[in-house]
């Protein structure tokens, strides 16, 4: 009886999840923007998003420090770190789904290796693309991602044609380890840009401006918008690539949309960001255990889950020993961790009931 | 509606199918059987889409296979699985949506009315209704087997796979599951190929059989012709024998284990295993006995090791007798399931027991005889009928093993012997005064230890139809006298 209130609890939860899941994005966002070494009041930001975003007729006069403060650094710097939570959250999710392991994470693949070894180039090499300028790196990171993904795909298709999930998976730990071998030997041979690679490594979304959000917007919404029309396939695929066949689904394709879709969200976080890791393992994880396996559901929640708990984390590595800024990969895994536990065997105790 | 024309292929590198071709008939339903790695599981992932066939055709509808897209095909034809993975944990209603997939069009793929009227219908079909809410990862192997059915019937196919569909289910979910595939074929025209590793299960349900040896088709006909006991052993490489099923016309193939080498101990029944007291006469074998007899319990065919004549009144109320034996078994101790019990009005210290052994077959017989109510065969109908208790019981033990024809030949040779006894004694029909060929409540029982010698047939002059022949007449005789001494002394 328990059980089944439980579980009644648990499907009435799902229309009121959107809801919940929207509320905290906003308690982030606002959270985000107001708390820093300048005390941002919600009200103020309020106003500003009215006027300066929305633009709506004036709501009455906002101090000019705050105007700067929030337009060019907090909100962008929120942005950025909600649309790279939600990335990396959405690509778990769909990847989790797919390979049929709630332990896969959006890295699996090795396309933040690629990432990681285009923007590490850079750094290492000092190279700046003509036109492209200061966003030389991101721009090599992307290129790099894309590339990796089509050499994964290129090999696993080599070993097996159908390409079944257990190739691909193979094919990128092959991919992820010859790439980190290769970030290990430039952080090796690297003299004084070493702090910066570290620190790009470990992730960050500070000081990157609108100008990223640029870059990252269009990857965004295409990644998102080919993994969102994939939900119902997903469901089946969970079932196993030949229940899904069997069921209608034209799974070598699918496969193919989902995989792509599922690394350019990656490979343009880790391209803005750095490789922020548990954001993409746990935030799926936690919106199945709270709403569902239904990927219908789940991917959409996951891409608000995913963008509050990122922006909260960079919220507390820029403030908890300010003014030095932790890498919010650091943070990420520190807070994520312990939660991820508690919730975990609240849920066991509650399933033995 | 599905044709299989030389279908070669399987996995790169080595061909698991070879040449193929068969046809199924709308409402068919087809078993494919056929020993492991022979191919079964292959044919059905190239009919399912899964595998390309290297060459040759599939026909769908008279269109090929290949020009189907996954979604049209899966609106033509389902696949129950032999197991589903389950890496996250969906409710039973969610699955079985799931199998609304391809009838859904348009990227909002919304959920209609008649979407959810087939599913509500396919749960209830298979009886999962009521557990539409709990999740599939916590039912039973049985159930889940049915929520993944249910999950293929809605998608409303005119063609159902079934990977060996009873495999995880009960007795009782088994017979239903083919009953209700049955029952659609013939019904809605729904055409089933199932996959059976259980022969017996094919051969009772199917219309026609497949039978797949090494890649290559066998035999695709009537089970009865596939199911031959020469064919199956030749195929599967194993001893298997075939006898009918006991009420409904079709085959079953019975495996035969090992013999043990306790079961190799020549154990003969003789007069050793017999012991007799003024109420019953038991013989107890050291093992079951084929049994072909007449008895009160324990009749008909089976394996039997115990064997009971008791005595019984003149007086004795034949209303309910066979309970009324089984519960004077059960208190004298002995098991009625393992038991074949008979009943008599005469006395048993008449009874008259022989061994006689020839060319490595011995018989014992044991016969006690009474002719007050003696019957003339041929005057027959000038008795009323009136149930007693049997007057001529007769037991024959061979230490041999018999065939069927043989169990039968046996009982006609001593049936013979006894009525010569009858005719050289002059016992008389007291009704009609001619001479009796018998009694009208006789009981016969024929025991084969069913090992050593074997013996095809029991006629009179064969060797066990002669040893029969001389231990019954001789017992017989022995018998009537000590009854008539007793009668007029």
């Amino acid at each position: 009886m328990q059980k089944r209130f439980t579980r009644m609890f648990l499907l009435n939860k799902r229309f009121i999840a959107y809801p919940i899941a929207t509320a905290l994005l906003i308690v982030a966002m606002l959270l985000g923007i107001s708390i820093g070494t300048v005390s941002v009041p919600v009200l103020s930001i309020l106003k500003l998003i009215g006027t300066e975003v929305l633009h709506l007729p004036s709501l009455g006069k906002t101090d000019p420090m705050f105007t700067t403060i929030v337009m060019d650094i907090r909100l962008p710097r929120v942005i950025l770190a909600g649309l790279v939570g939600a990335s990396l959250a959405i690509a778990g999710a769909a990847f989790q789904g797919l390979l049929r392991n709630p332990l896969a994470d959006p890295y699996v693949l090795g396309v933040s290796s690629g990432a990681s070894v285009g923007a590490v180039l850079v750094l290492f090499l000092n190279l700046s693309i003509p036109f492209v300028g200061m966003f030389t790196l991101p721009v090599m990171s992307i290129a790099a991602s894309i590339l990796t993904i089509f050499l994964v795909l290129f090999f696993a298709r080599q070993i097996e044609r159908s390409m079944r999930v257990e190739t691909i998976i193979l094919t990128g730990i092959v991919f992820s380890s010859f790439l980190g071998s290769l970030l290990s030997l430039m952080i090796a041979l690297t003299g004084e840009e070493l702090r910066q690679i570290i620190g790009w490594l470990l992730g960050s979304v500070s000081m990157r401006g609108w100008e990223y959000i640029g870059i990252m917007l269009p990857f965004f919404i295409i990644g998102s918008g080919i993994l969102l029309f994939s939900t119902k396939e997903l469901n089946a695929m969970s079932f196993g690539e030949e229940r899904a066949q069997h069921i209608g689904v034209n799974v070598a394709k699918r496969k193919l949309w989902i995989l792509i879709g599922g690394s350019i969200l990656t490979g343009a976080a880790v391209a803005v960001s750095g490789t922020i890791g548990f954001v993409g393992l746990v935030i799926p994880h936690l919106t199945r255990l709270l709403w569902g396996p239904d990927h219908r559901h789940l991917l959409p929640l996951s891409i608000l889950l995913g963008a509050a708990f990122l922006i909260v984390a960079d919220l507390i590595s820029r403030t908890i020993i300010s003014p030095t800024e932790l890498p919010i990969g650091v943070i990420t895994s520190l807070i994520g961790a312990p939660v991820f536990a508690i919730i975990l065997i609240r849920r066991r105790k509650e399933s033995r009931g | 509606m599905l044709s299989v024309q030389s279908v070669t292929g399987g996995y790169p590198g080595h061909d698991v199918l070879n040449d193929i071709s068969f046809d199924v008939e709308r409402g068919e339903l087809l078993g494919i059987v056929g020993p492991n790695g022979s191919g079964k599981t292959t044919i059905f992932k190239m009919i399912s889409g899964i595998l390309k066939a290297k060459s040759g055709s599939i026909l769908l509808k008279e269109k090929p296979i290949a020009s189907y897209s996954a979604k049209q095909l899966a609106r033509v034809l389902a696949v129950l699985p032999q197991h589903a993975e389950q890496a996250f944990p969906y409710t039973v209603k969610e699955t079985v949506s799931l199998g609304r997939y391809a009838h859904q069009s348009g990227w909002f793929q919304s959920w209609s009315e008649h979407d959810e009227e087939v599913v509500q219908r396919t749960m209830a079909q298979t009886g999962i209704s009521t557990f539409q809410d709990h999740y599939v990862n916590e039912l039973s192997g049985g159930e889940r087997q049915r929520v993944f059915l249910a999950q293929a019937l809605a998608q409303e196919p005119e063609i159902l796979l079934l990977d060996e569909p009873t495999n995880h289910l009960d007795l009782s979910y088994q017979k239903e599951l083919l009953d209700l595939l049955k029952k659609w074929t013939r019904e809605q025209g729904l055409t089933v190929i199932s996959i059976f590793h259980d022969l017996n299960l094919a051969g009772l349900y199917c219309d026609r059989l497949l039978l797949l040896e090494n890649g290559r088709i066998n035999l695709h006909h009537k089970p009865n012709d596939v199911l031959n006991e020469a064919r199956i052993q030749s195929v599967y490489r194993t001893k298997i024998e075939k006898h009918p099923h006991p009420t409904v016309p079709k085959p079953q193939m019975l495996l035969l284990p090992e013999k043990q080498a306790e079961d190799e101990s020549d154990l003969l029944i003789t007069e050793k295993c017999l012991t007799h007291a003024e109420e019953m006469i038991t013989l107890k074998a050291p093992f079951p006995l084929r049994t072909m007899s007449s008895g009160v319990v324990g009749s008909g065919t089976g394996w039997y090791s115990t064997f009971v004549n008791r005595h019984v009144d003149k007086t004795y109320d034949c209303f309910d007798h066979k309970g009324e034996m089984t519960r004077f078994l059960e208190d004298h101790g002995i098991d009625p399931t393992e038991t074949v019990g008979m009943m008599t009005a005469v006395r048993l210290e008449d009874v008259a027991f022989r061994f006689i052994e020839d060319e490595g077959v011995s018989v014992f017989v044991v016969v006690t005889a009474g002719v007050g109510n003696a019957v003339d065969a041929s005057k027959s109908r000038e008795h009323v009928y009136e149930p007693l208790p049997g007057t001529i019981n007769t037991w024959i033990f061979v230490n041999g093993t018999l065939t069927d024809e043989a169990f039968i030949q046996s009982i006609m040779t001593a049936t013979e012997a006894k009525v010569k006894v009858l005719h050289d004694q002059q016992v008389k029909d007291a009704v009609t005064g001619t001479i009796a060929t018998g009694t009208s409540t006789d009981s016969i029982l024929i025991a084969a230890t069913q090992r050593g010698e074997h013996q095809a047939y029991a006629g009179t002059i064969t060797t066990l139809g002669k040893l029969i022949s001389e231990g019954i007449y001789a017992c017989t005789t022995e018998a009537l006298e000590k009854y008539r001494e007793r009668r007029f002394r």
